[in-house]
């Protein structure tokens, strides 16, 4: 489980959190979801520790990352795994490889060891055959595939996800969305997935965080969405005509 | 003007500060320096060969015809050719062509990955990313710049050879004369230490202008064009600091 207390972050005179408090739970889905410019990949940039909050505290489990030297960082950093928004692939490198640094880099095992987790991960994310790609030669769905898998081949404990249907087609994301829920209750990861995909929160949005300006401005599940009135979750979710009176059919109005 | 001067300054101590540290895994780091030496050297090597000669060829043509109508024997020529050659031409337009070439691909390649994202991932996984992106850079070029520029000194001195020799200029047992007369030893000693601070300077200025640039393509481009033109400074300046101090 990870908790955010009471979290601010300014830059300059501008302050871009204002006291954000909530947990993301272990074996879940979390959303953080919002208009741009609504401070959520900041936030994303102060649960996964590339940025220090102004002020507040951020617990992983039992350990307050906001006091951790750069040494413990990354240490504890084995723990995490990260989807980027644009994958952030290593262009010089094949699939395979991609998936590879990791291990080759933390890791002691043997060739053939490495090679069967590589394997095993290529099977997860459904990507045989591309092993010998480059990024440059496979589609946006499959650079979020081999970015998932690269983020899971450590067995992390936690999960984080950059608007991981940014540039997808509807269909694609929504592969990407169930792997992603696949992965986290298989292997009960603390997931945390930063979107303003409706599709996402509908579909897989176990916990979610809506923030406006800086602050949470609703917390709740996939199944509230729908009857929930908050003004700030219907105005961000059914945000076209055409979805309000879709909800308003499903509702009976 | 001096704040950010200073700023800069303090980053860039930082940022060598920062990759001074044990690898997360010693195997990796070597194939990564062993990766740089190949990109820096061989994929350096024919710019390189193609410069030393051109250079040596002009300098001898011109030597030999400034000496042409003197009291000056004709086999200073080689002398000439040698001396500039080994204290100065190789060392420092060897270095400023590879400041040009290899500086700006450090920064573009530091850079793009910072712009994709692909150095905060590194972070993320755990890797110390200035020790891991800058250090083996910086090794390899410190390894492979002075090896250049040896080459470029002995390609030079062969380039001033076929330049005057052939041409019926100087005889060829006059230029070997120039090459063998009033050697001393120390003019190598000033060329490794200039290619060993140059191969410094070459490096470690772009991977800093790429690995903190932020923005799009106009602050990468911005970022390229810092990189060469400080690194160029940089030589230049520490060419004249080294030339006081060992001269």
């Amino acid at each position: 489980m990870i908790r955010a207390i009471d979290i601010k972050k300014s830059f300059d005179d501008v302050e871009v959190l204002k006291g954000i408090t909530t947990t993301f739970e272990k074996g879940k889905t979390n959303l953080i979801i919002g208009l741009s410019g609504a401070g959520k990949t900041v936030f994303l940039k102060l649960l996964v520790s590339l940025m220090k909050p102004t002020e507040g505290e951020i617990w992983y489990d039992d350990t307050n990352i906001t006091k951790l030297n750069k040494r413990q960082l990354i240490d504890l950093r084995k723990d995490i795994g990260m989807l980027f928004q644009g994958s952030a692939l290593f262009d010089s490198l094949t699939v395979e490889e991609n998936i590879r640094f990791p291990l080759d880099m933390f890791t002691k095992k043997s060739k053939k060891e490495k090679q069967y987790r590589v394997d095993e991960m290529i099977d997860v994310v459904n990507l045989k055959g591309s092993n010998a790609k480059y990024p440059g030669e496979i589609s946006g769905g499959m650079q979020k595939r081999v970015g998932i898998a690269r983020s899971i081949v450590l067995n992390p404990k936690y999960l984080f996800c950059d608007e991981p249907n940014s540039g997808l087609d509807p269909k694609t994301s929504m592969v990407i969305d169930d792997l992603i829920h696949r992965i986290t209750k298989e292997n009960q990861i603390t997931t945390v997935i930063n979107t303003h995909d409706m599709n996402s929160v509908m579909e897989i949005g176990e916990k979610i965080n809506l923030l406006h300006m800086g602050k949470l401005a609703w917390v709740g599940n996939k199944d509230e969405v729908l009857e929930n009135e908050n003004e700030l979750l219907q105005n961000f979710i059914f945000a076209s005509p055409f979805l309000q009176r879709l909800r308003k059919r499903a509702l009976g109005k | 003007m001096i704040i950010s001067f200073f700023y800069h300054l303090g980053r860039f101590v930082n940022l060598l500060r920062l990759m001074i540290s044990k690898p997360e895994n010693t195997k990796m780091y070597w194939k990564e320096t062993m990766r740089q030496m190949n990109d820096i050297g061989i994929g350096s090597l024919i710019i390189v060969f193609l410069i030393a000669l051109f250079i040596g060829a002009v300098s001898a043509v011109q030597i030999a015809y400034q000496l042409g109508d003197q009291i000056v024997p004709m086999y200073y020529t080689g002398y000439i050719v040698r001396d500039m050659t080994i204290i100065e031409m190789a060392p420092t337009l060897t270095c400023l062509v590879l400041a040009g070439k290899v500086g700006s691909n450090i920064a573009a390649e530091l850079g793009g990955m910072r712009q994709k994202e692909q150095i905060d991932a590194l972070e993320i996984m755990g890797v110390n990313t200035a020790a891991y992106l800058v250090f083996p850079k910086i090794i390899a070029s410190l390894f492979i710049v002075p090896m250049l520029v040896a080459i470029a000194a002995v390609v030079a001195i062969f380039g001033g050879y076929l330049a005057v020799v052939p041409t019926g200029m100087i005889t060829e047992p006059e230029y070997v004369l120039g090459l063998r007369a009033f050697f001393v030893p120390y003019t190598v000693t000033i060329m490794f230490v200039k290619s060993f601070v140059f191969g410094f300077i070459l490096t470690s200025i772009p991977a800093y202008q790429g690995f903190y640039v932020g923005g799009g393509s106009l602050e990468l481009g911005q970022a390229n064009m810092n990189a060469v033109v400080f690194s160029n400074v940089g030589i230049l300046f520490f060419d004249f600091i080294i030339t006081l101090m060992m001269t």
